[in-house]
């Protein structure tokens, strides 16, 4: 077995309304930032062992599948790193 | 015979619902989900609040609980279930009802009274009013704009499995009158069978005339039947 740590980013689909990053948007222009757009996601670090990289990868997909993100409306991507 | 008001640590509209339904004549109890279902409950309703804090997402892990799992196989045997609020959101999150609730387009919690219009009136929880009558339910949410592929919309509506559409006092479907930003206007939906429905106004807040306006009444009959 070895340590990886999955990371998991959880995004909304492109064309998916996302108010609070707007509002994020909107208050960096009030502070003088000058920027065009803001996306925000949800990163989690999962801490597992594993046989392998690629099965520590496909846990960390089927988490993302039954929980972590909505199909609806997300997109998700799994990185795996040594830990 | 009595419906389940299931309680999640959260909840904080079970109460109104038992109140309600009993109003309506219809006998409920609370349940608290780690206790399970009772056997053969006549209906199921899924209350508001905020289930586990909203964390990760509005009703993803009450979505996930072990009770659902019960709720969809009584759900399968025919048992009415209504997701209310964030019963709603948690109806969407346990796949019951397809789509999903996520962040008002305002980026703002909304509690106030809206106009709703009656698309199907057919099913168990609309047989009280006309097609196309219009109602008026109060909504309290922050994560209530509903979110669906164009095809799927596409075919809800194929379906008639639109409930409620929020529209203006004279039923008009406009911009201005959707408070969240929900594709398709919707406030409610039903799931593949009719008698498995979520939405996001609050019917058990509409049941007693003290309280400005009975329209609530009509969906909760569902259970009376």
């Amino acid at each position: 077995m070895t340590a990886y740590t999955a990371v998991v980013t959880v995004r909304l689909k492109r064309g998916v309304l996302d108010p609070e990053a707007e509002t994020t948007r909107q208050a960096l222009s009030r502070l003088g930032f000058e920027l065009e757009e803001l996306r925000a996601a949800d990163r989690f670090e999962i801490d597992l062992d594993a046989e392998s990289e690629a099965a520590a990868a496909e846990r960390a997909e089927s988490m993302a599948e039954r929980l972590l993100a909505n199909p609806t409306i997300h997109d998700y991507a799994v990185e795996i790193e040594n830990r | 015979m009595t419906v389940a008001v299931i309680q999640f640590g959260g909840s904080n509209c079970d109460r109104d619902a038992v109140r309600a339904l009993d109003a309506v004549g219809v006998d409920a109890e609370r349940v608290w989900h780690e206790n399970g279902l009772p056997d053969d409950p006549s209906g199921i309703v899924l209350p508001g609040g905020f289930s586990y804090g909203d964390y990760l997402r509005a009703g993803a892990m009450a979505g996930r609980a072990p009770i659902v799992e019960a709720v969809r196989d009584a759900a399968r045997k025919g048992v009415p279930v209504l997701g209310i609020c964030n019963g709603a959101q948690v109806g969407c999150e346990a796949g019951l009802t397809p789509g999903a609730f996520t962040t008002n387009a305002s980026a703002r919690f909304q509690c106030e009274h809206v106009h709703l219009r009656v698309e199907n009136a057919e099913t168990p929880w609309t047989r009280a009013f006309e097609a196309r009558e219009v109602i008026s339910l109060p909504i309290a949410h922050g994560e209530g704009r509903f979110e669906i592929g164009e095809e799927e919309l596409a075919t809800l509506d194929d379906e008639d499995r639109i409930l409620f559409r929020y529209c203006d006092e004279d039923g008009n479907v406009t911009p201005a009158a959707n408070p969240n930003g929900s594709t398709g206007a919707v406030a409610g939906l039903c799931g593949e069978d009719e008698h498995v429905a979520v939405l996001m106004p609050h019917p058990e807040r509409a049941t007693l005339p003290e309280l400005g306006g009975t329209d609530g009444q009509g969906v909760l009959r569902a259970f009376a039947e």
